[in-house]
């Protein structure tokens, strides 16, 4: 990717008049025109329009020159367009700007302290849709987030994915369940009096993943033997928590693991040799020292953000995970005090200046993040039927200099003016 | 770089030998670098610039007419852009200490006593083009203590080495660290609200001002020692304060004891910007990623720097490290280009506004004949996210040369890089004590 600098324009935002009298478009009703189009699937297009439909999907994709904007469509141009960007890991909507976990107004439920294994939260119970920050992230291009449960417990509890946008969790939402958040380590023993230590963590999360599986056999084996099968003719009482392991084990949600050092990356290495579920790691400070071992288990790492204080971490992690081959995506993640959260566009700029370059940097938040989440059939490229989700800059993306300037969710302009 | 019969001293190996601060000697031979786009903050751009440096100091900066004096040693920094070394006016690093719990009022205790030189946490200073360096107590009290302003030069064994004042014993070496807001609220002996909070720093300057005033001076009183030197303008207050109406309050008391004051973070200080402006008042900004991280804070704006500058108050970027990072501090002028501040006044707020926030002005701060020879040398535009620090210099002698592997990782970071003492977690807790019921667990102290 290389954008032309300069371009000092700003405010390429241009609304172009609506016809008057004319008949609301049925087949488009928006158009934007970039200079340089980044579809991410594929190279990137020098003067190129995409073109949404009504429906809030890509209906076309090409060169200015043969684009027919329908008539009535609002046309918006800018120096360089990208999809809209995919936060790999966030817990916006659950923690807020406030940062209080006490008194009239409390903004932290990214982590439950009761227990420390607690799989049956659910993050659309307490996303807010309206929080500070979400408005925030998208007047930075994040259009999808996958936000939830946090850091901090064995498990803290469900992860969905949401467009950034909507009154609502129902409105927002993509996905309502996509993980469960685990998280290995002494960071746990931190929020629990019990696991006081990092192995004692692992027993406890494999007993839990060992009685799940009991529980899962013994109801299909109830299921086999019939209606009837039952001791008191009706049927057990739900156990949410153990549903949602259970979803984990059969592969329907995923397990992601926070796991920061060697030690707690080849302990989760080792938790999904045990039981097969669909790993993907989650922080993975200190992968640049065990790129082969994750290479080969096939785990997609969600790497820290670059400018996260974690122990060990690197600003080169993402190039290395890159050259290894090993499918990755930059997340915002969770920060305790200051900020609240990272701006996505900032974390992937450090990753790109150091060795992971433009290119690779734009798919570790677009089409990379999003099919690690497994979203990529709607997000993360410029493709006909996919989400018109896009961002316009007014320059290189990655610069600091350069500016948001529109973004585009299912194609409702959802910020305009230059930031 | 490319020098010709120039090679790095042995000294930058390491913290450790070497004798600090070698006597600026006269028949030490000049250092010429030329090439460079320089970029004087004195005075405008210098294409393809020279810089001539002797014995520590600047002897000229100029176009590429510039002669080159006999006996110099030339280097060439063509494609490179030369900046004077950034003043980071307020940092944490050196895992520093200041007031325990026994007061809200501890003016009397010095950073210059805690800090650790050998702390990992000076290498992302060096990263980053710090040349000097205001390293504080934290915002937990009231007063928490002295600051201490610090030149990172070569070769240092004690903080002594360090020093912009000649003897700690005798001078002013930094400035006073004053709070108000939220986090210097705690349990007694603390103040529980704002007003006792005001009353309390009142009380004390109202003592200070007294003993000045006593004909035989008084018994010693460490305290109020402190406070005469702020009263008499030699020390300057570095106040953090974030609302509107603690920003007022520092404001107030300004104008009720005559101090020299600088507003330190003002986050919402864009609410104010024509009475601070009036009052001349400059302030220190800390750029964040996003608004919050507890009440006092909610209103960040990234607008602020251009709101303060076409206000016309003096505007600098801190680091506040370790809430931002040292090695990005340049970015903090970047942001605030982005967001409408001119690309001079953010460059001045990183150099020579943060030196006159210190009063080191005279000094150091700008490219000019007879300032000290602190310079950083960039990849590229100094705004930019591709560019790098390549050579950081104090003094005239190298201080972080990008070149170096055992350097360059402290610009990357990795394995075992940047090692966290247990002194330096301590200090950290400490210096968040005040921020804890906000900041509950601060997982990254661990």
């Amino acid at each position: 990717m290389t954008d032309r600098p300069g371009r000092a324009v700003c405010p390429l935002l241009i609304a172009a008049a609506v016809l008057a009298g004319a008949p609301a478009a049925v087949s488009a009703q928006l158009a934007v025109r970039a200079e340089r189009l980044h579809t991410v699937s594929g190279p990137p297009l020098d003067s190129a329009v995409v073109i949404a439909g009504a429906d809030g999907r890509i209906a076309w994709v090409g060169p200015a020159a043969e684009a027919d904007v329908p008539a009535g469509a609002e046309v918006l141009e800018a120096a360089v367009v990208t999809p809209g960007l995919v936060d790999a890991h966030s817990v916006v909507g659950l923690a807020g700007a406030l940062n209080s976990r006490a008194g009239p107004v409390r903004d932290q439920d990214q982590l439950e302290r009761s227990s420390p294994i607690q799989p049956e939260l659910r993050a659309i119970d307490a996303y807010d849709a309206a929080e500070t920050l979400v408005a925030w992230v998208r007047s930075y291009g994040v259009t999808t987030i996958h936000t939830g449960h946090g850091p901090g417990a064995l498990i803290s509890g469900q992860t969905m994915i949401a467009k950034t946008r909507g009154r609502t969790a129902e409105e927002a939402v993509v996905t309502p369940a996509r993980m469960l958040a685990a998280t290995l380590g002494r960071a746990v023993s931190a929020n629990f009096e019990s696991p006081g230590t990092a192995a004692k963590g692992v027993a406890m999360l494999r007993a839990a993943l060992i009685e799940a599986r009991a529980r899962a056999e013994r109801a299909q084996a109830g299921a086999d033997a019939g209606e009837g099968g039952g001791e008191s003719g009706s049927p057990p009482a739900r156990d949410l928590a153990a549903e949602a392991l259970g979803r984990v084990l059969a592969g329907e949600l995923a397990l992601l693991v926070t796991a920061n050092t060697v030690t707690e990356l080849a302990a989760a290495l080792r938790l999904q040799r045990e039981f097969g579920f669909d790993l993907v790691l989650d922080g993975a400070a200190e992968s640049y020292r065990l790129l082969d071992e994750i290479r080969a288990a096939g785990a997609p790492v969600v790497l820290h953000p670059p400018l996260s204080r974690v122990r060990n971490g690197s600003f080169e992690t993402a190039a290395r995970l890159a050259d290894a081959g090993i499918p990755f995506a930059i997340q915002t993640g969770f920060e305790d005090y200051v900020p609240k959260t990272r701006v996505l566009l900032w974390e992937a700029a450090i990753a790109a200046a150091n060795g992971l370059g433009r290119r690779r940097a734009l798919e570790a938040v677009t089409l990379n993040a999003a099919r690690i989440l497994g979203v990529d059939g709607r997000v993360g490229s410029l493709e006909v039927g996919k989400d018109a989700d896009l961002v316009l800059f007014d320059g290189d993306p990655f610069e600091y200099t350069s500016h948001v300037c529109g973004v585009v969710i299912e194609a409702q302009v959802v910020a305009r003016g230059c930031r | 770089m490319v020098s010709h019969g120039f090679q790095l001293p042995a000294f930058v190996t390491a913290l450790a030998v070497l004798s600090p601060a070698l006597p600026a000697a006269a028949q030490e031979a000049a250092h010429v670098f030329r090439g460079a786009r320089i970029l004087p903050i004195a005075g405008p751009p210098l294409e393809s610039g020279v810089l001539i440096v002797r014995g520590g100091a600047i002897v000229a900066v100029g176009g590429p007419d510039l002669p080159t004096p006999r006996g110099a040693v030339e280097h060439d920094l063509s494609g490179r852009v030369l900046l004077p070394g950034l003043v980071d006016s307020h940092s944490h690093v050196g895992a520093v200490s200041g007031g325990d719990d026994s007061s809200p009022l501890q003016p009397d205790v010095r950073a210059l006593d805690a800090i650790d030189i050998a702390s990992d946490s000076f290498w992302r200073a060096r990263a980053g083009g710090i040349t000097t360096v205001n390293v504080m107590p934290g915002s937990g009290h009231l007063m928490s203590g002295q600051t201490v302003h610090l030149k990172l030069r070569a070769g240092a064994r004690t903080i002594e080495d360090w020093l912009l004042c000649d003897d700690p014993l005798t001078d002013v070496c930094g400035g006073l660290k004053m709070a108000n807001g939220t986090n210097s609220l705690r349990e007694p002996p603390f103040p529980g609200t704002r007003a006792r909070s005001a009353a309390l720093v009142r009380g004390l300057y109202h003592e200070a001002r007294a003993r000045m005033a006593a004909p035989d001076g008084g018994d010693r009183d460490l305290r109020l020692e402190a406070l005469a030197e702020v009263l008499a303008g030699d020390r300057i207050v570095q106040h953090h304060t974030h609302r509107h109406n603690d920003i007022a309050t520092v404001l107030r008391l300004r104008e009720e004891f005559g101090f020299r004051v600088v507003i330190q973070h003002g986050t919402e200080a864009w609410k104010l910007a024509d009475e601070i402006a009036a009052a001349g008042v400059p302030v220190s900004v800390t750029v964040i990623d996003a608004p919050g991280g507890k009440e006092e804070t909610l209103d960040w704006s990234p607008r602020i720097g251009a709101i303060l500058e076409q206000a016309g108050v003096d505007v600098a970027f801190n680091t506040d490290d370790y809430i931002t990072d040292s090695r990005l501090l340049l970015r903090a002028a970047a942001l605030a280009v982005r967001n409408g501040m001119s690309r001079a006044g953010a460059l001045e707020a990183l150099t020579l506004a943060p030196a006159r926030m210190l009063g080191l002005d005279e000094r150091i701060g700008s490219l000019e004949a007879g300032k000290d020879a602190d310079f950083v040398v960039l990849s590229g535009d100094p705004l930019s996210v591709y560019t790098t620090v390549e050579q950081t210099w104090v003094e005239g002698r190298p201080i972080y040369d990008r070149s170096r592997p055992e350097h360059r990782r402290y610009a990357v970071g990795g394995y075992g890089v940047y090692r966290r003492t247990a002194a330096e977690q301590q200090a950290l807790r400490r210096l968040l004590a005040g921020e804890a019921q906000w900041a509950q667990g601060v997982q990254w102290v661990q």
